[in-house]
């Protein structure tokens, strides 16, 4: 009871003594963000791509993923693509890792050859697309380093504001600015810096849903290239959780029989 | 009621479940090929015509561990009747395993990394008439059982039919000077055709490195030849095709923005014992000119031990190539390269360029130009009229 006591009249003592500086705090939301998000093990998504150029026409792409989360590095994916038609069948997989380097291969339908590729072109877009490689890979707490802004209000609900800033090579961004959902810990919207410092580009994630009663995913992003007048939205048709996918479905065999 | 009810389960089941993954794709490609000279020959011509079909039909079940696949091919040539041609592509039964997997039937398998020839990639015959370099390639029968390990895949193989080349007719533009009769060619083994071949490859990934590991016994997919009268009376060239074994390694290093690759093949034909080798790398350059586009930088050397009895031209080569990806919504590419011949000067170039069209329609480039070919005894020699541009448009469906 003593003990009890004791302990309790030192946590109020440090309390009142250390202030968190923003770093800290930013990294907490960071560390909590993704304490959050794990354990749902596996996931099968199919998605629908929108490209819009400046003059507002428009093309699609339509692309079935499956990723196996990965314990304590970046998760595995396969993603295949069904349409442009041209492309179809083409797979792509990918082995994510915090900081040293992705691991990646295409696997391409008519050569029936699957070719390692480099992943240093990580602010490359993703087909054609206002996303970039470094934007849909998996998100790792290590990867950026964090800075607390301030609470604030966006589309009337509790935010933190928070700035990151990417800590792997060949990164196309100086900083992110991130508007964190306080209830869901997940990003409402993220400004891109690019390497000059000047705003390229905005994404905003809509129509969060709760899946497995716990993980949020959202149902639809928009990604806006303020320098190209070029936008994206990316559509999820279905989340699929608890498929019982193994390392097995994420290797090169699986990636050259993958339809 | 109830029996309504199991009645509309069962024809409900029956009708959504296959549906799940049972479906058609393809293409259809209307070609068009002009050269810039007259052929060496009376009977070639100078503009030539083609369509070609492929349609590709798969059907999984079993919860996607079994899969049927139906790859049908089909060109008509304007004036070619030895390019005019239809083929099986892919006709196989694929069942997946929790540690291998079974594969029978008509496939096409690749082995290798380097860009400008594939020495090491052996299981299928390539059909020869719907390009030069020699990557499209016919279907071929075989067994095929994968077995999956933490130190690797060990792919093994029955390949119970020989498929012989593809070669372009007396009509057909880039050919050696005298036809290939194909209808008579000469076999080492005394099973011809019908010799059964082995061959088995082992590969796996050690960090940054992509390594394989390969054997072939059984008939040379590359023939030499020989000068005979046909039946007709016409000087033509026989294709000899002899047994072989072959040892193959390929390797990648994949260290940042650079690719270094490594082929090597060490090959026993009748008492011939032989090496052939391709070493080079690719640089890419990110997002360059502040676009998004990548250049490619393409280096690698082509060698064959054989030297002016190989039965390629490639021998003692240079390939330097540029590839551009500009990564917009089109995919738009373009591939400029040159093959080198440090022997005789002479210098293949090629332009390879596509991109797509609206959704379903893909339009594509290619040129060969042939320059210095002055040495008769470069197995290009015989194409050294042969430059042409050809456009291609492929509705995907």
């Amino acid at each position: 009871m003593k003990g009890i006591i004791l302990l309790s009249g030192l946590i109020a003592f440090t309390g009142t003594v250390y202030a968190e500086t923003a770093e800290q705090k930013g990294m907490a939301i960071a560390v909590e963000a993704d304490k959050r998000d794990q354990g749902w093990g596996d996931q099968a998504t199919v998605m629908k791509m929108i490209l819009r150029n400046s003059q507002g026409a428009e093309s699609t792409r339509e692309i079935r993923g499956k990723t196996l989360e990965v314990d304590g590095d970046g998760d595995k994916s396969l993603t295949i693509f069904d349409t442009p038609r041209d492309v179809k069948g083409t797979a792509f997989l990918s082995f994510t890792h915090t900081l040293k380097p992705d691991e990646q291969w295409l696997y391409l339908p008519a050569l029936k050859r699957v070719k390692r590729i480099s992943s240093s072109n990580k602010s490359g877009p993703f087909m054609g697309s206002e996303f970039a490689y470094e934007d849909i890979s998996s998100q790792e707490v290590a990867k950026y380093k964090y800075k607390f802004i301030k609470d604030d209000k966006y589309n009337g609900r509790d935010v933190f504001v928070l700035e990151q800033y990417p800590q792997y090579k060949k990164s196309g961004y100086t900083r992110q600015v991130a508007w964190i959902d306080k209830e869901m810990y997940q990003p409402l919207k993220i400004e891109f810096y690019d390497r000059k410092r000047s705003l390229l580009k905005t994404l905003t994630q809509h129509d969060y849903k709760k899946h497995l009663d716990k993980y949020w995913r959202p149902a639809r992003l928009e990604m806006v290239n303020h320098q190209t007048g070029k936008s994206t939205t990316l559509l999820w048709k279905s989340y699929k959780f608890k498929n019982g996918f193994r390392e097995r479905d994420f290797d090169r065999n699986s990636l050259k029989r993958a339809k | 009621m109830k029996n309504y009810l199991t009645i509309f389960n069962l024809v409900f089941f029956a009708c959504t479940a296959p549906v799940l993954a049972n479906e058609w794709s393809g293409n259809i490609s209307l070609e068009m090929r002009q050269f810039g000279e007259q052929g060496l020959s009376a009977s070639q011509k100078k503009q030539y015509g083609s369509v070609s079909i492929q349609p590709e039909w798969f059907h999984d079940w079993d919860n996607g561990r079994q899969r049927l696949t139906f790859v049908p091919f089909y060109r008509l040539d304007q004036y070619d009747d030895e390019r005019t041609h239809a083929d099986i592509r892919e006709l196989s039964w694929l069942n997946v395993f929790d540690e291998s997997e079974l594969r029978i039937g008509l496939r096409k398998v690749f082995w290798g990394v380097s860009e400008s020839q594939h020495l090491v990639d052996i299981i299928n015959q390539s059909d020869l008439v719907e390009g030069l370099d020699g990557e499209e390639k016919l279907g071929q029968p075989m067994i095929n059982y994968a077995l999956i390990n933490d130190w690797g895949t060990v792919d093994l193989f029955v390949l119970p039919y020989f498929r012989e080349r593809t070669f372009a007719g007396v009509n057909g533009r880039l050919r050696s000077a005298l036809p290939v009769d194909t209808t008579n060619p000469v076999y080492e083994s005394d099973d011809k055709e019908k010799h059964i071949d082995y061959a088995a490859r082992w590969s796996h990934i050690l960090g940054d490195w992509d390594i394989g590991l390969s054997y072939f016994d059984g008939t040379s997919r590359d023939p030499s030849f020989i000068t005979a009268v046909d039946s007709n009376g016409n000087t033509t060239l026989r294709p000899v095709y002899n047994l072989l074994q072959q040892i193959g390694l390929d390797l990648q290093a994949t260290l940042g923005s650079w690719l270094w690759k490594i082929e090597v093949v060490n090959r026993k034909i009748k008492s011939d014992n032989n090496n052939a080798a391709t070493l080079g790398f690719e640089y890419s350059f990110y997002g360059v000119f502040e676009s998004s586009s990548d250049i490619g930088l393409v280096m690698e050397y082509l060698y064959d031990d054989r030297d002016k009895k190989a039965t390629t031209p490639f021998e003692d080569d240079v390939m330097v190539g540029l590839r551009l990806t500009m990564n917009d919504e089109n995919d738009t590419s373009m591939l400029v390269g040159v093959i080198a011949d440090r022997d005789d000067n002479s210098r293949l170039y090629s332009i390879e360029a596509s991109r797509r069209i609206g959704e379903n329609y893909k339009l594509t480039l290619e040129t060969r130009i042939f320059e210095g070919f002055t040495d008769s005894t470069n197995l290009l020699y015989s194409m050294r009229n042969d430059d042409f541009i050809q456009l291609e448009l492929g509705y995907y469906f």
